[in-house]
Order: C-alpha cells, then sequence, then structure tokens
C-alpha cells in the first residue's frame, strides 16, 4: 500500500492517500444507483486528497465511502441526509462547496461585491474621462492670438500680390 | 497624501490580514465535530477473540486508536507507548481499542506480535468505523470518557505527555 506521511511535525500518515489500481465498485447496482451515489459523491471532498472530490478520487477511503453513500441510498436516505451524516463525522470541511450561511456568505459574497466596486470604477472613471475630452478648449491667449491673426493677416497679404 | 491615494494600501490591509491567517493556519488541522459529543457506537470483531462493541464497554473510559501496519513511522513510534499505558492503567478500569485500517490481515498481525499487543485490536472492513469516527489518517486517538462522550482526540503519534494527560482526565471522571 502506497504510503504519504502528512509532515514530519505531524507525523499522520494521510488513508492510502495515493491512488491505487481502480477497482470495481463493491454492491454495484442499477445505473439509476451508480449515478446518485456519484451525485452525492461528487459533492463530498476526499479528505485524504488534494482538490478532490469522492466521487473523482483513486483512493481505498474514497472507494470506501462511495460503497457507504450506496449503502445509504439503498436503505432510502436522501441526498441531504447523506451529506449531512458525513457533515456531523468529519465537519463542513468535507463538503466541496461551503454552504451559503454565516461566515461563509463572505466567499459566496465576496467575488460579486468586488466585481461591483471594480464595475463602479471603471464607469467613474470612463465618465470622468470622456467629460474631459467634451471639455470646451480654454479661451487663448490675447497676445497669442493677436500675433497668430497679424502673421495670418501678412501672410494672406503677400501670397495675394 | 491624499484620501484617494491612501485608499490603495488601505484596501491590501484586509488581504494582507487573510493571506496571513491563511498561510499561518495548518490545512491538515481539521477540526473534529465530534469532540465532546456522544461517541458513535461501534462493534468490532477482535483478533483472537470475541466481538467488541462501545455498548458493552458502558462506564468504563476507553481509548481507541486507530492505527495500521503500513502507517511508518508514527504508528510504530506510538505503538509501545500505548501498550504500556494499557499495562499501567488497565486494573483502574482503562479499557483501550486498536482499530488496524485497510490492513492484510497477516500484516496487522505482525504488527500487533512485534509490539506484544495485548489489548484487543480488530480490523476495520469498509473503513465504516473510521469513516463513522471521521478519520483521514493514522494514527488517530479518541478518548472517551465515562459517560460515552469523546473528550479528546490526537491526530498524529502520541507523546508520552498527551497520552499519560488524557487517560488520567478519563479516569478521573465519575
Amino acid at each position: 500500500m502506497a504510503l504519504v506521511c502528512a509532515s514530519l511535525l505531524t507525523p499522520l500518515t494521510i488513508l492510502a492517500a495515493a491512488p491505487s489500481p481502480p477497482k470495481a465498485e463493491a454492491g454495484s447496482s442499477s445505473p439509476d444507483t451508480d449515478e446518485r451515489v456519484r451525485d452525492v459523491a461528487s459533492e463530498l471532498r476526499c479528505v485524504v486528497c488534494q482538490n478532490l472530490s469522492v466521487a473523482d478520487s483513486p483512493s481505498d477511503l474514497a472507494k470506501e465511502m462511495r460503497d457507504l453513500i450506496r449503502e445509504l441510498l439503498q436503505q432510502g436516505k436522501t441526498r441531504e441526509e447523506i451529506k449531512a451524516y458525513f457533515v456531523s463525522r468529519y465537519g463542513e470541511f468535507v463538503l466541496l462547496e461551503p454552504p451559503k450561511r454565516g461566515f461563509n456568505l463572505l466567499v459566496w459574497g465576496l467575488p460579486f461585491a468586488a466585481l461591483l466596486v471594480g464595475a463602479c470604477g471603471v464607469y467613474l472613471a470612463a465618465k470622468r474621462w470622456t467629460r474631459r475630452g467634451h471639455q470646451a478648449a480654454p479661451p487663448p491667449d490675447p497676445a497669442y492670438a493677436e500675433r497668430v491673426r497679424r502673421e495670418l493677416k501678412e501672410r494672406g497679404g503677400s501670397s495675394g500680390s | 497624501m491624499s484620501w484617494k491615494k491612501a485608499l490603495i494600501p488601505l484596501a491590501c490591509v484586509p488581504l494582507i490580514i487573510l493571506l496571513a491567517y491563511g498561510f499561518r493556519t495548518d490545512p491538515k488541522a481539521i477540526p473534529s465535530p465530534l469532540v465532546e459529543k456522544a461517541a458513535p457506537g461501534f462493534r468490532i470483531a477482535v483478533y483472537d477473540g470475541d466481538n467488541l462493541s462501545l455498548e458493552g464497554l458502558k462506564g468504563k473510559p476507553v481509548v481507541l486508536n486507530f492505527w495500521a501496519s503500513w502507517c511508518y513511522p508514527a504508528c510504530y513510534e506510538e505503538a509501545p507507548l500505548l501498550e504500556a499505558t494499557w499495562r499501567k492503567y488497565k486494573e483502574r478500569g482503562l479499557m483501550m481499542v486498536g482499530v488496524g485500517i485497510q490492513d492484510k490481515e497477516a500484516n496487522a498481525r505482525e504488527f500487533m506480535r512485534r509490539f506484544n499487543f495485548t489489548f484487543p485490536n480488530g480490523p476495520d472492513p469498509g473503513s465504516k468505523i473510521s469513516i463513522d469516527y471521521g478519520v483521514y489518517g493514522v494514527p488517530e486517538t479518541f478518548f472517551i470518557d465515562r459517560q460515552g462522550r469523546i473528550a479528546y482526540k490526537h491526530v498524529g503519534a502520541l507523546s508520552p505527555d498527551v497520552i499519560e494527560e488524557q487517560v488520567r482526565a478519563i479516569l478521573k471522571e465519575k
């Protein structure tokens, strides 16, 4: 059995975290049950892997979790009841998607809030730039205007002769 | 500096706090929701013995240890400590149960023989007990008090201080 040592400070050996060859699922039943097992398992985190669901993990523990999900489904438990069971054992950590309540709302809300603030910023900046573009040119310096007028007149006079 | 210019570094402050918090936390330290709750019941077929259930140990403080012969070095480090603690406290009513996880029977028996285990140990087919206790690695140890409540959970190899302190705590409760 392949081993993975979590760290030297906490010498905990993660349960068969390294993949083992895929085996036939125990108690495989109808394709409909397999689909329901996959549905529930895809919402649960494989606790011995990095960012893999119980459905996708090839580890032994994930396989045994899938077997347990199948057993619970066959006992008539609902998806929510099964998820609640795993949460009662492993905590909310076992859910791949944190539930939308309490502090977790920050995780769900912050990206949208950031998007909104960014969009407001872009809108305000764009508004300022367009306003600047439409502003009337400041009146010219009278001395400079007089000089331009005079030179144009002289040029007009010389070209006319 | 105008207040608008100060906004940019100010906006970074919560981000830095969040990152500092994130980097200081151990992602592998998952708090167990079972601590201070009733220990899930279990039944185990003890190697060379009868079936043993938590229900049958009612009123006794229990040390429940999850191990595996392939868990090296942590399980090998704490195994002598478990046996010594069992011998020291069994007369005072302590119960110790070992659960071998995802192990071949021959390897598990060799492990028990190597460390002269005299407390009851058994396998966990289908990892039912392990999942019921939210175990995600080995070794993990649960200290169950006389009321059948999980008083403490230890992840990783036990140290002499931790096992002594926790065993005394569950023995004391009457």
